[in-house]
């Protein structure tokens, strides 16, 4: 059973959105995510500053069977990639809602809004659907 | 591992096994009317005998020149044992192994090709191989499109003096993912890039500076203050270089203050015989930091779950089989009977013989300069320090010279007027070590003696 956090919201390409308090927001991908990839080896980040579309493929999440890319849930630029998953992939599968956040994007105006993101309760029963 | 073809037991067992009455039904899914029933141009198949006699006769009216052609192909000695050993059995496949880890052999030789090209390159990893020189420097241009995130623009600045046809295949592989290559131009009097003439791209948004050393006209560039330029501008730096070469000129990853980023070149000198232009082999190299934005395969030495050491492929999200549209490269193969013997050919060498054999190609080439422009009407072309390769300058058209010479026994070099006409009458001429005092006597007196008679005409 895969841990959802209630207070996020989700995709259906299993990354997960956090508001921070200043107006932006962290984006992982979920636990369901990072346990059907396996151990990762490693992670590729956006550089601050890139301007992402909503679905665009914005970083990459290499383990030891697969390489997959991780789609931006909504659009904005990019503040920070997570300096931390160079060296220390791992943290993806050890913590993936909190130290192994991917990016950070200061959304376009209104995508946070018009994003059409889903409540745990929603993204838990995409899982429900996939059989996980 | 043995490669040993299917019985036709083998083939009705393995129909049997997948319930298909013969071969040709799995081919069923194409349309009859998309397949092609004979193809147009090609002659009638030959058997063994008759194409060996074929292959003979045209070899015979190749004859066995003198040659002192260079430009990107070199004629070296090859030790026996290269290609006795390359044509044993167990290597004799040109192709990577499907089931690759079964194959440990093979692998452990792509391995030490591997080790042995990082050390000659002086880089932190190369991989299995790439198809040629000019095919690896296109991919190196797009390697360096994917490191480079800092770069936006993908403009690959690319000298002048770079061979013409690396920069043509660059240009047809690379122009339509979007990459922008813009000509740098060189020094007439010294055959080099300057580095000054760098000085207008401060400022701008530049991907890549491609430099070969030697480069196209033989001559050694600056390598250092270009990849210092270039490394202080966020470029990242794609060294081409003859592998040769390596064993006395400083390696790419020493260029400058922090050495090249990406390398590449054509494997050819090493044990690969002059063969009407291949097949030969590209190799590449580049720093960890890259190794993920790498084309082409990658043999890892890892532990098995016994805990003995064993060979893999590796890094393999990279590529076509598990990255799809979005790999780093087409390629999914190496030149693996190339690899093999140019493994062989460094093994035997050695970095002493290497460099024995550098030297000794250097040599020659300075004698065969020094002869020829004591012939009336010949100057070496520029004033740069050379490795084993030099522009002349001639009085007269180069063309019906070579002709000329050609019937006599002897190709002079290549007719630079085609690629480079502000050069005016420009011979590119090369020696190794395959060549002999009386050798380019004989060159000396030859041209000597149709130069006169062209004067006197």
């Amino acid at each position: 059973m895969s841990n959802v956090p209630a207070d996020l919201k989700y995709n259906k390409s299993h990354e997960w959105v956090r508001t921070l308090a200043d107006g932006t927001v962290e984006i992982g991908i979920t636990d369901h995510a990072q346990h059907a990839l396996g151990d990762l080896v490693f992670v590729e980040v956006p550089e601050a500053g890139r301007v992402l579309k909503a679905g665009e493929p914005c970083a990459v999440v290499e383990s030891v069977k697969a390489a997959s890319d991780v789609y931006a849930p909504l659009a904005g630029e990019v503040t920070a990639g997570n300096p931390r998953l160079s060296d220390e992939p791992e943290t993806v599968n050890t913590d993936p809602y909190g130290e192994g956040w991917l990016m950070r994007l200061r959304p376009a105006p209104g995508a946070l809004t018009g994003a059409a993101l889903l409540s745990a309760a929603d993204y838990q029963k995409v899982l429900d659907a996939e059989g996980g | 591992m043995a490669f040993i073809p299917h019985t036709e037991a083998d083939v009705a067992a393995m129909l049997a096994t997948i319930g298909v009455a013969r071969i040709e039904n799995l081919f069923d899914e194409i349309p009859p009317d998309l397949r092609v029933k004979s193809l147009a141009g090609l002659p009638q198949e030959l058997n063994e005998m008759e194409i060996g006699r074929l292959m003979t006769e045209r070899a015979r009216a190749d004859g066995a020149p003198l040659t002192f052609i260079g430009a990107g192909a070199y004629e070296h000695h090859i030790p026996a044992a290269v290609w006795a050993i390359t044509t044993r059995g167990e290597f004799y496949s040109a192709y990577t192994p499907y089931q690759a880890e079964a194959s440990q052999g093979t692998l452990q030789l792509i391995y030490e090709f591997q080790t042995m090209i990082a050390r000659l390159t002086g880089m932190e990893v190369a991989n299995a191989s790439m198809y040629d020189g000019a095919s690896a420097t296109a991919e190196a241009a797009l390697m360096a499109v994917r490191a480079n995130r800092k770069s936006k623009s993908a403009r690959i600045l690319v000298p002048t003096t770079l061979h013409p046809h690396y920069r043509k295949v660059a240009v047809t592989t690379a122009a339509n993912q979007g990459l922008k290559f813009e000509e740098l131009p060189y020094c007439t009097a010294e055959g080099v890039t300057p580095v000054a003439s760098l000085a207008r791209y401060d400022g701008q948004d530049i991907t890549a500076l491609v430099i070969q050393q030697p480069n196209f006209f033989g001559c050694l560039e600056d390598v250092d203050a270009l990849t210092d330029w270039a490394h202080a501008h966020a470029i990242l730096v794609i060294a081409v270089v003859n592998p040769t070469s390596l064993a006395l000129l400083k390696p790419p990853g020493e260029w400058g203050a922090r050495g090249a980023d990406i390398t590449v070149g054509e494997g050819q000198p090493l044990g690969v015989p002059l063969s009407s232009g291949g097949p030969y082999f590209g190799f590449m190299a580049t720093r960890m930091d890259y190794v993920r934005q790498m084309p082409g395969r990658i043999v890892g030495r890892t532990l098995d779950v016994a805990g003995h050491a064993g060979f893999t492929l590796t890094l393999q999200a990279r590529e076509q089989h598990i990255r799809r549209a979005r790999a780093t490269s087409n390629i999914c193969t190496n030149q693996g009977l190339l690899v093999t013997a140019a493994t062989i050919y460094m093994s035997l060498m050695g970095p002493q013989g290497l460099a024995r054999t550098a030297a000794a190609a250097h040599a020659r080439a300075r004698e065969l300069v020094a002869g020829l422009t004591r012939v009336p009407g010949v100057h070496l072309a520029f004033s740069s320090p050379y490795f084993h390769e030099a522009v002349l300058q001639l009085d007269r058209p180069v063309a019906p010279l070579l002709r000329s010479l050609a019937s006599r026994g002897i190709l002079g070099g290549l007719d630079l007027s085609g690629y480079f006409p502000e050069l005016g009458h420009a011979l590119l001429v090369c020696a190794t070590e395959t060549k002999t005092s009386a050798d380019i006597d004989r060159y000396r007196a030859q041209l000597s003696e149709l130069m006169q008679a062209a004067r006197a005409a």
